[in-house]
């Protein structure tokens, strides 16, 4: 089996299940539990919450714990939206981003917040001088990913970050859930980044298990009113075991982070530079100081990513369309068409996405069963003909 | 990196003689020992005018960090042993002077011979040595008067020692020397000071801590022994007392007055600390009460309170203002911890209005309501005794599972 979807999900890591079979069996009181049980459990969470935050570079109390990247964006987003009403309701976003981030826009448009929602250009990036012309006095919030879900291009967060230099007031968030441990952490989590989202399910730790930073002395409304919990933004008995589960598959990902970045760089490189000159391929992810080592989007022209999907399942090798979360909804990829990549094309795209269990030997039997289902494909349309 | 093999010590404050003073150097070389335990391969040999370590492999640094906390010392140096040649002592000292020199500094060469057979003497010594840095070191300069680093060599039958820091000890006697008191150690910020000026002074002390559980929790017992364990850094260990005081509390909430409730705990609690004190062959009883910081702390409560014993009681930190006292506790390392908010048995029963100006013969009346006797002996017989050593820790139990589960 050659799975090739890391960004869809991953496996995940023994070491972390261990963890997290220990915690739900031995440390199961509730952390707010005054008996000791409770404290227990309570020296758990906050030693997790220190570990995430030491190797985020960031503190402790910024460190929030929610269900994972989807309630990461909704509340960075909406908290935002609703803390900030008084001062503004101009919020914006880039064209290119998860549905998590894109729909939390629609619905606060649908409540009468005014969306700019910035294009991009042909690598799918959005452009600063798009942004500095979008902002007005009613922006209260710029939320751009970090690294595409679709074909992995690297927003330039680092240019924005200056640009919001010069507007302290607007609330800066960062959909880091492609982004973490893959050697590039400095360019998408500045410190002028006040929100950031994670997902833990992403990098070998449970489903349901995320993060949300939220820089020192930023508001937000919460979405979860309850119990109180995480300092009130989000009300809720804490998910333990998840959440040491991910503290240490974050320890585990950031282990030799640059080698193993590098290992899957190879192994994109590898596949890019033997399907590149075919006719009929169309590459969106470059290798370039631009895009992420560790997603590949490419079309095969006249065949539906969907196809290719399931030809390459037959050989016991998975991949995605492009994001797996619209994979099964829409007919085209959101990032392509925003690129104003032609229709038919950008629905004969197909998403690799590789992580550090990946290896060279996986990319080089791709390969071979990819050149077999290419010849026929090609022969079928005429590939590579007059 | 340098490798030092010995550590030489100066003592402090000597003016001791005769059989005092061979105490001093017996209670240092004892609690030298103890602090570098762990260390098997060291040998320790004190003499008459300073202690000599031999390392015997163990690293300096680690040695470093635990002799700074031991009181008796004033100064110290680590040094290399060499053969009796030319070429090594010219040899380590560069390496020496490259690891310590700074741009800009100035230094001198320091050399003692008592081997007299030794085929140069000192100043040959010196000069040799002098020329070789300055053949092979940029930007040295000499100063004899002054100098910033003092390079020293001693020319023994042995071998030869070279040296070129003086490192400072903490000063203060020998934990022991002054012989033997106990320590009314509460958990707040005041009292840590107060255990570690009394050891600075030689006093070897026994912590007594009230806990008084269901009002008291397990966190605020264990946050008393951790500091405990801080503070047995400057000495190598510490006896921690553990004194029940419900029931006390309980019968004095009942019967007593509510304006001498926390009058009449004081002074049970004295009584308590003095009886333990004279179990266990103290002299006299250390609190950390500065003057008019709290009700307790005012000189008519002094007044109304120490009437129970002739004991002497030492207050080090009477006179200090709260903010010296904090400054002290953040230099030994006790302040994050004492802050930590763990309900002490000071706290619980606290009247809303305590008399500042009790009256003592009203103390004594409302006290003469109780059975003192027997309140005091069931307390007694409920003592816990436990040996605390240097960091160890009581709060965070957990965190090696915590580790290992991350």
């Amino acid at each position: 089996m050659i799975y090739f979807d890391n960004s869809a999900t991953t496996k995940i890591d023994p070491g972390v299940l261990a963890t997290y079979d220990k915690v739900a069996t031995n440390i199961w009181g509730n952390p707010s539990s005054l008996h000791k049980m409770g404290d227990r459990s309570h020296q758990l969470l906050e030693a997790s919450r220190k570990q995430i935050a030491d190797l985020l570079g960031t503190k402790p109390h910024e460190i929030f714990f929610t269900s994972g990247g989807t309630e990461s964006n909704n509340t960075a987003i909406k908290g935002t939206a609703i803390q900030k009403r008084e001062f503004g309701k101009h919020i914006i976003t880039s064209s290119v981003e998860h549905a998590s981030v894109a729909n939390a826009f629609n619905s606060l448009e649908n409540l009468g917040y005014r969306v700019t929602r910035l294009p991009v250009d042909k690598e799918g990036r959005v452009s600063v001088n798009d942004l500095r012309n979008a902002i007005d006095s009613d922006t209260t919030l710029v939320s751009i990913m970090g690294v595409n879900n679709e074909i992995g291009t690297i927003q330039p967060i680092e240019e924005i970050s200056d640009l919001l230099e010069n507007y302290p007031t607007i609330q800066f968030h960062v959909d880091d859930v492609q982004a973490l441990g893959k050697n590039i952490w400095d360019k998408v989590f500045t410190p002028r980044v006040d929100l950031m989202s994670l997902s833990a399910h992403k990098f070998h730790a449970p489903r349901g298990i995320g993060v949300l930073y939220k820089k020192e002395g930023k508001m937000l409304s919460p979405l979860h009113d309850g119990g109180g919990q995480e300092k009130g933004l989000r009300s809720g008995t804490e998910n333990l075991p998840a959440i040491a589960g991910m503290a240490k598959a974050i320890r585990l990902l950031l282990d030799d982070e640059a080698e193993k970045a590098n290992r899957e760089e190879a192994i994109k490189a590898k596949i890019v530079n033997h399907i590149k000159d075919k006719p009929g391929i169309d590459i969106f992810s470059p290798l370039s100081e631009g895009f992420a080592p560790h997603i590949l989007c490419f079309a095969l022209e006249g065949i539906r990513g969907e196809t290719l999907v399931h030809t390459l399942e037959d050989q016991d090798i998975y991949v995605s369309t492009t994001s797996a979360c619209a994979s099964k909804t829409a007919d085209e990829a959101s990032t392509l068409v925003s690129m104003r990549v032609e229709d038919k094309i950008a629905t004969s795209a197909i998403r690799l996405s590789f992580d550090e269990s990946n290896t060279m030997e996986e990319a080089d039997q791709f390969i071979k069963v990819f050149d077999k289902i290419y010849d026929h494909f090609a022969k079928i349309n005429h590939l590579g003909e007059n | 990196m340098v490798k030092y093999t010995e550590v030489m010590i100066r003592y402090g404050e000597l003016s001791t003689k005769g059989k005092n003073r061979k105490d001093f150097i017996g209670r240092l070389a004892g609690n030298v020992t103890r602090v570098l335990n762990d260390f098997p391969e060291i040998e320790i040999h004190p003499r008459h005018d300073r202690m000599h370590i031999v390392l015997n492999d163990a690293p300096f640094e680690e040695i470093d960090k635990r002799l700074k906390k031991v009181f008796g010392i004033q100064t110290y140096s680590p040094a290399i042993k060499v053969p009796k040649t030319l070429e090594d002592i010219e040899k380590t000292s560069l390496e020496l002077m490259q690891a310590t020199f700074k741009d800009g500094m100035t230094f001198k060469v320091n050399t003692k011979r008592s081997d007299h057979q030794f085929e140069y003497d000192t100043n040959q010594i010196n000069n040799m040595v002098g020329d070789y840095l300055f053949d092979r070191m940029d930007n040295l300069k000499a100063e004899m008067k002054h100098p910033d680093l003092v390079l020293r060599i001693e020319v023994r039958q042995d071998a030869v020692y070279i040296s070129n820091q003086l490192l400072h000890g903490i000063g203060g006697m020998p934990v022991g020397t002054a012989g033997k008191a106990v320590m009314m150690l509460s958990g707040g910020i005041d009292s840590p000071v107060a255990s570690y000026l009394a050891m600075k002074r030689g006093v070897e002390i026994e912590m007594v801590h009230f806990f008084s559980p269901p009002y008291t929790t397990e966190k605020a017992l264990a946050k008393a022994k951790e500091l405990t364990g801080i503070l047995a850094n400057f000495c190598g260990k510490i006896n921690f007392i553990a004194v029940p005081f419900a029931e006390i509390q309980e019968t004095i909430k009942e019967k007593i007055p509510e304006g001498y409730l926390m009058t009449v705990q004081r002074r049970f609690m004295l009584q308590l600390a003095d009886r333990i004190r004279e179990q266990r062959g103290g002299l006299a009883i250390f609190n950390g009460e500065s003057v008019g910081q709290v009700a307790s702390q005012t000189l008519e409560s002094m007044v109304a309170i120490n009437d129970v014993t002739t004991t002497p009681v030492i207050r080090p930190v009477a006179t200090m203002d709260k903010t010296e006292i904090i400054e002290r506790a953040e230099e030994i390392g006790t302040f994050d911890l004492s802050i930590q908010p763990f309900e002490d048995c000071c706290t619980i029963f606290a009247p809303p209005r305590p008399k500042t100006k009790p009256k003592l013969d009203k103390a004594r009346e409302y006290e003469d309501r109780l059975d003192a006797e027997g309140l005091i002996e069931r307390a007694m017989a409920g003592i816990n005794i436990t040996p605390i050593y240097p960091n160890q820790t009581f709060l965070d139990d957990k965190a090696q599972e915590d580790a290992d589960l991350l």
